[in-house]
């Protein structure tokens, strides 16, 4: 039996080594879409729907057309004869329902923002000078903005053959709720907010595609996440073979999600280059983006939860209404959300009665879907605001409340009342690490005396689990062609190289570097000796891609059984040129060493040379194969879920409203750390996130479904000068699911971050009787709660 | 986001400035940083056939002392104001403003007078321009003309500039003993605009009594203002808790505060008052 990876010598794993792509990217030499210009590419500029929901009457493009640089404009009509329409459900999400979406819009568009007219032109400035002449004769139709009156029997319905404007409703009923609530000694209730936003990425949306007519081949360069879902959606919507189809992605600048769904306007982009027969390029400007990038959190959740006087939860009682624009997006569609919502609130507390309901209302606003760490900073904020306000009233600290309900450290696996199952967590280890780390008494002493001084700060906790590493239960059951595999190829290459080719992708967040440091580990070379190939559809094994915190849990645990069968390969033909037992040698630094002496024995380039180049002087029966591939799927848990908890730590301008954020602390399990830096500045940026969704972020509309602020001057993203220190630490339980050990670690950030914040504020108007439920905890928010202002 | 196509001359001299902003009407507009109208050209907010840059005329920029006068050149860079020892020392309103105006990246291409030009109600050195009672210098190919700030700011992006004419210099009287100042403003995030703020001044006598009182708001309502009432609330007092509350109770009834996204008049009224109270703490201080 080989040593684990975990304590080979020489492991890379759980060092911080630099990132390979790190100096390109530093240096603006990274490949983003925009940076590849093809023979014969055009550009492509979309005429916007200006209305939240309009019939379209007649489009004149005479003048466009006549436009300095103009190619071609095509309209809904002539798209959908290219492109078919697709449908936005899942067999297992129940009862989901959505209207055919169309890569333009035919007869009336649904949502301010909704492509209608395409204008190809020589330059992407032409374009918007002749998409500015199109025409269109508008008949503006109801508009249905309000989610929480998109049921009722007055609201007119946008899809007429749906019936009505619910996409989906989620039941959830387990234990004993109405016995939780009869036997409380407190009941404490809140409706919570979580304010719609987005993922504002560095790397705007981006799409080129070129399309070869004689070999009908297609290939896209595309700023994604998920290569081979693309790969098709792109086949099947554009009538071509799969096989002809190539997704390439090269540098991705940011993608939290948002890049990981069918876009109308890249469709459109796709089925040009295939009408046009060249090169059509889309690089979404940051106002569109605004109105088209999914947005996602837009929920109200009227929530419930009964306590006894000792501090046990006793029923947790919550209502979901969440809005999702017009469609469900494609192909992961937006019920996921509202179900994880479902799934995640109460998760990391032993309450076994619990009813939730959720209900996914269509509307004219842009469309919803996932983005990082779906659905968890609402049910976040929901459990441990319910915690904090039952602390409150039983009089109880709120780190013992949360002592006293946290699923014991050695209870599992344990089966939530949702029917997930964790595997293991450690969230008292995580608090006990937390309240040192932060040093909870010293900081509720500070509080108690500032308090005299009239300076309001607050401490706020927040627990919470996290889905990683899902299965194929997540999409694949429900219909999906959504890979929950991925694989890895390694190859040794002459030169003692080793070339790792992998379906998970990198978006900026350090996928190559972790992969590369598996694969060094594993098969016992250094890090210069490793090259990485991602995002290539045609040359990567196939794959998922990067999203719900699986690329370092599933594509690293592909990466690492791939690098073991290398290695042992290499050691049976080094053992056959050494007339050694393949066992008695290793691999380490690049050389083929004696296992126990360590002393060298050939050099790997040697063994290259001879196994490429001099075959002959092998044995007949000795064949190399230096080039391997193994696929790894996680099949023992729906999701392999992880904890943590969040602290923050804040002051209140109770005159002003503003909150500034002084201290947070992030404690957190993710299991084996392959790179505690990136897994840290992982976090870091996850939290960032949570507290833009927390204090900033809002895709603000008016009642007629228009966007009020869709640009970077008036949309607030959260900025450095804001950001509180983040302090981190762990608890390491890795997974029994996979050698590796590695859970995910993307999402962590995002989903407590908010509710910490929230508690935080709450804690420092508690002696004002006052509290905030409604994200983002604008001034103004924060004044009235204050009463100051009405 | 792209603008559409324009034409553009980097002028050479002023009046070669001048003499093409004349030409071309309202189809022409000066460029100075940029920092503001770029974004207009690329958002297609607005659409001049021609940009006329006048960010290499030297003669437009720089500070300087002229006897009670600091002078600052309309094309002087926010990034030089903000590290001006004459300005610190003469004008300590808008050394004390100066880092609220934007991001570093901006202020070192932003200009002085293009912040005035452009009159954004939310913009920091209108509101100390007007505190500070500072006048506006401008030239058109006729001859040029002195404007005082109070008559200068009328409106959202409104100013008393006419069409063909080039804001030049901004005098500003500078500080005499016993002057003090206090800037203070609420932004949602560090160098955004604000949803609020003052630029204070007064004149304290030995005995702690306030005169000379001028209280610019910038952000509650449409364009830069001077409250009036509340400034006189406070003359002749001590800034003491009575005097700040008539002042604030004064605002109440003068100020026709604006909404936005970040706040109801109802919040930028109060805010307002908060500020008021805490501008008087520092001139008092
Ligand atoms: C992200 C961001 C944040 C910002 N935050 C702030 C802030 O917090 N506070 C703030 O005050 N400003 C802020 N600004 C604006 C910045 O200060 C601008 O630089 C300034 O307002 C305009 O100066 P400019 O030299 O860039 O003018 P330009 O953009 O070149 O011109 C602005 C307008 O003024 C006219 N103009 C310019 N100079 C003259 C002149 N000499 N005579 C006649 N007309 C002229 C132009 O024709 C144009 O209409 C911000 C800008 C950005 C991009």
């Amino acid at each position: 039996m080989s040593l684990s990876i975990l304590d080979r010598p020489n492991s890379y794993i759980g060092r911080t080594v630099p990132r390979p792509n790190a100096k390109k990217l530093v240096q603006g030499r990274g490949t983003y879409v925009d940076d590849i210009k093809l023979p014969r590419m055009v550009h492509v500029a979309f005429v916007r729907s200006p209305y939240a929901h309009a019939r379209i009457l007649a489009i004149r493009s005479d003048a466009a057309q006549a436009a300095p640089g103009v190619v071609r404009i095509v309209t809904g009509a002539e798209m959908a004869a290219v492109c078919t329409p697709w449908v936005g459900v899942l067999g297992h999400m129940k009862g989901l329902k959505s209207a055919p979406q169309y890569a333009l819009a035919v007869d009336r568009a649904c949502w301010q923002g909704e492509a209608v007219v395409a204008v190809v032109a020589h330059s992407r400035a032409e374009a918007e000078d002749a998409a500015q002449l199109v025409e269109i004769d508008w008949e503006e139709l109801f508009v249905v903005a309000d989610m929480e009156t998109a049921l009722d029997p007055e609201t007119p319905v946008i899809h007429p053959e749906l019936g009505d404007n619910l996409a989906f409703r989620r039941e959830l009923d387990v234990g004993d709720v109405e016995k939780g609530f009869a036997a409380a000694d407190a009941i404490v209730e809140e409706t919570y907010i979580t304010g719609r936003h987005t993922g504002v990425c560095l790397e705007a949306r981006s799409i080129l595609a070129d399309y070869q007519p004689a070999d009908e081949q297609l290939v896209v360069y595309h700023s994604t996440q998920a290569p081979h879902m693309m790969q098709t959606i792109f086949a099947k919507h554009l009538d071509l073979p799969e096989t002809n189809v190539r997704v390439i992605c090269k540098d991705v600048g940011g993608a939290f999600g948002i890049k990981v769904h069918t876009y109308p306007d890249e469709m459109a982009t796709v089925a040009l280059a295939k009408m046009l027969r060249r090169p059509v390029k889309f690089i979404a400007d940051r106002m569109e983006s605004f109105v088209t990038d999914i947005h996602a959190r837009d929920h109200r959740v009227k929530a419930r939860m009964a306590v006894s006087k000792e501090g046990r939860i006793l029923a947790i009682e919550a209502d979901d209404r969440t809005g999702i624009g017009p469609y469900s997006v494609y192909p992961r569609t937006s019920a996921i959300e509202a179900n994880q919502v479902v799934n995640l609130i109460g998760g990391p507390y032993t309450n076994q009665n619990y009813r939730c309901t959720a209900n996914v209302v269509f509307q004219n606003k842009n469309v919803m879907c996932q983005y990082r760490a779906v659905g968890h900073p609402i049910a976040c904020a929901v459990t441990e605001g319910l915690v904090d306000k039952a602390a409150r009233a039983i009089g109880m600290d709120p780190a013992e409340f949360r002592r006293r309900n946290l699923i014991a450290d050695d209870a599992y696996p344990y089966k939530a009342p949702t029917g997930m199952v964790y595997e293991g967590l450690s969230h008292h280890k995580s608090l006990d690490k937390l309240l040192e780390l932060m040093q909870y008494d010293r900081l509720r002493a500070e509080q108690a005396a500032l308090r005299e001084k009239g300076i309001h700060r607050g401490i706020g906790l927040a627990a919470f689990i996290e889905v990683t590493n899902p299965s194929a239960m997540f999409y694949g059951v429900g219909g999906a062609r959504i890979s929950a595999q991925d694989g890895c190829t390694i190859r040794l290459d002459p030169t003692g190289v080793i070339t790792v080719s992998i379906g998970v992708t990198e978006q900026g967040q350090g996928t190559e570097a972790i992969m590369a440091q598996i694969a060094a580990s594993s098969v016992g070379v250094p890090m210069d000796k490793v090259r990485l190939i991602t995002g290539d559809t045609e040359v990567t094994p196939y794959g998922g891609g990067t999203w719900a915190s699986r690329g370092a849990g599933i594509g690293g645990e592909a990466t690492l059984q791939a690098g073991r069968a290398l290695r042992e390969n290499i050691l049976s033909v080094a053992g056959t040129m050494l007339q050694a037992a393949p066992q008695t040698l290793d691999i380490r630094a690049g050389i083929i060493v004696d296992a126990d002496t360590g002393a060298e024995r050939m050099k790997l380039e040697e063994l290259g040379r001879v196994a490429y180049f001099r075959p002959d002087t092998l044995p007949r029966d000795c064949q190399p194969e230096l080039m391997v591939t193994r696929h790894y799927v996680q099949k023992d848990y729906a999701f392999v879920f992880t904890n943590g908890l969040q602290a923050s730590y804040l002051e209140v301008d109770t005159e002003t409203g503003f909150v500034t954020l002084l201290d947070h602390w992030v404690v957190e399990d993710c299991g084996t750390i392959i790179n505690p830096q990136l897994v840290d500045e992982q976090i870091r940026g996850g939290v960032v996130q949570g507290l833009g969704g927390a204090l900033f972020e809002e895709c603000l509309y008016s009642a007629d479904g228009q966007m009020l602020n869709a640009n970077m001057a008036d949309y607030l993203v959260p900025m450095a000068s804001e950001m509180p220190d983040i302090a981190i630490a762990h608890v390491v339980t890795p997974t029994q699911t996979s050698e590796l050990g590695a859970k995910g670690v993307g999402e962590a950030g995002t989903a407590g971050a908010p509710a910490a914040v929230m508690n935080a504020i709450n804690d420092a108007l508690s002696p004002f009787g006052a509290s905030v439920a409604a994200q983002p905890f604008t001034p103004e928010r924060v004044l009235r709660a204050l009463g100051k202002i009405r | 986001m792209k603008p559409t196509p324009f034409g553009y001359v980097k002028a050479a001299s002023l009046p070669q400035a001048l003499d093409l902003l004349a030409r071309h009407g309202e189809e022409a507009q000066i460029l100075a940083g940029g920092q503001s109208l770029i974004p207009t050209l690329n958002m297609r907010l607005s659409a001049p056939r021609l940009l006329i840059d006048i960010s290499g005329l030297a003669d437009l920029s720089g500070i300087a002392v002229a006897g009670d006068i600091l002078r600052i050149g309309a094309l002087t860079r926010h990034a030089e104001v903000e590290k001006s020892e004459l300005v610190a020392r003469h004008a300590p309103l808008i050394a004390a403003a100066m880092p609220h105006v934007a991001h570093p990246a901006i202020r070192n291409r932003g200009t002085f007078g293009g912040s005035l030009a452009l009159a954004d109600p939310a913009a920091e050195l209108p509101a100390c321009c007007l505190a500070l009672a500072a006048t506006m210098i401008v030239q058109a190919p006729s001859g040029s003309r002195r404007i005082a700030a109070r008559d200068f700011f009328k409106g959202l992006f409104e100013t008393a500039l006419e069409a063909g004419e080039v804001l030049t210099a901004i005098e500003i009287p500078i500080a005499v003993p016993g002057q003090v100042f206090a800037f203070e403003e609420l932004a949602r995030r560090h160098g955004d605009y604000a949803i609020v703020g003052i630029a204070a001044t007064a004149r304290k006598a030995a005995d702690g009594t306030l005169s000379d009182i001028r209280l610019a708001y910038l952000n509650l309502e449409s364009r830069p203002v001077l409250a009036g009432k509340a400034a006189a609330a406070l003359a002749g007092t001590t800034g003491d808790a009575a005097a700040v509350t008539a002042a604030q109770d004064a605002l109440a009834g003068e100020a026709s505060p604006h909404a936005d996204l970040n706040a109801t008049p109802e919040t930028r009224l109060h805010l307002a008052r908060v500020l008021l109270g805490r501008a008087v703490a520092r001139l008092i201080a």
